[in-house]
């Protein structure tokens, strides 16, 4: 039998299971990350990044954000705040939200200069800090060619 | 006034959620591209884009130049009353740009 590849399937496999702290992501994400969560603890879960895997054009890349929550007075997501790896600053977006939102779901396109990691996270009213990342191939870097 | 494209419906029932889409025409130049001449073009962006319903914040977002060019933002509000919903955007070298959208909810 072949064991090794039984053996590196396993750990592939569970690669996708390290919660979220333990990947490795750049010193200024990091730092950026640690702006808006004053440092609390990044749990995984709860939010989705809907957004491509592979983009052509890093101009415009769709992405949207949901967070699971009831959003009532007493647990609602208070903010999404999104963050890039390479671009040339580290903050995409930070919207606040209300329990009168009804859906905790954020949309809109940006800009991605090179292939890289996006992460998402969320806030809620509870003080918890949820967050998740996506990789993103992108072909076509965004601010190198002028828009046409 | 820049063109604005606002998705949301006319009329809603009490209590259910409803999307706004809203897309504003707008260069959102980052302040890192040299332009023709050599130069850097200076950042020209949409900073902060907000939603009130009848004055009531139910929205608001800080931008940074990683948003696209003519920003698109979708988001919910759950309906609550008649009346009307203002988008504002706000920016970079004085830019203000507001669009209003009436509301019926029953």
């Amino acid at each position: 039998m072949n064991s090794s590849r039984r053996l590196f399937l396993a750990g592939a496999a569970g690669v996708t299971l390290l919660p979220f702290a333990a990947e490795a992501i750049s010193e200024g994400l990091a730092a950026a990350i640690r702006e808006v969560t004053g440092g609390a603890e990044l749990r995984t879960g709860k939010v989705t990044l809907d957004i491509p895997p592979l983009v052509e054009n890093g101009n415009t890349v769709p992405m949207t954000v949901i967070v699971e929550s009831p959003m009532t007075p007493d647990d609602y997501v208070k903010a999404v705040h999104v963050f890039n790896e390479k671009n040339p600053q580290p903050q995409v977006f930070s919207a606040w939200l209300s329990p009168g939102n009804g859906k905790a779901a954020v949309g809109t396109r940006i800009k991605l200069a090179d292939t890289q990691k996006v992460v998402a996270v969320a806030e809620t009213s509870t003080g918890e800090f949820w967050a998740v990342s996506a990789e993103v191939i992108v072909t076509i870097a965004a601010c190198v060619e002028d828009i046409i | 006034m820049a063109n604005v494209l606002v998705n949301a419906p006319k009329t809603a029932k009490k209590g259910d959620t409803v999307e706004i889409k809203a897309l504003i025409m707008h260069p959102m130049e980052t302040g890192f591209r040299p332009g023709a001449n050599g130069r850097i073009i200076p950042r020209n962006i949409v900073e902060e884009f907000s939603a009130t319903w009848n004055g009531r914040e139910v929205f608001r977002m800080k931008m940074s130049p990683a948003i696209a060019a003519n920003p698109f933002v979708s988001f919910f509000t759950a309906a609550t009353e008649s009346g009307t919903i203002v988008l504002r955007w706000s920016g970079d070298e004085g830019f203000v740009a507001e669009h209003r959208i009436a509301i019926t909810v029953t």
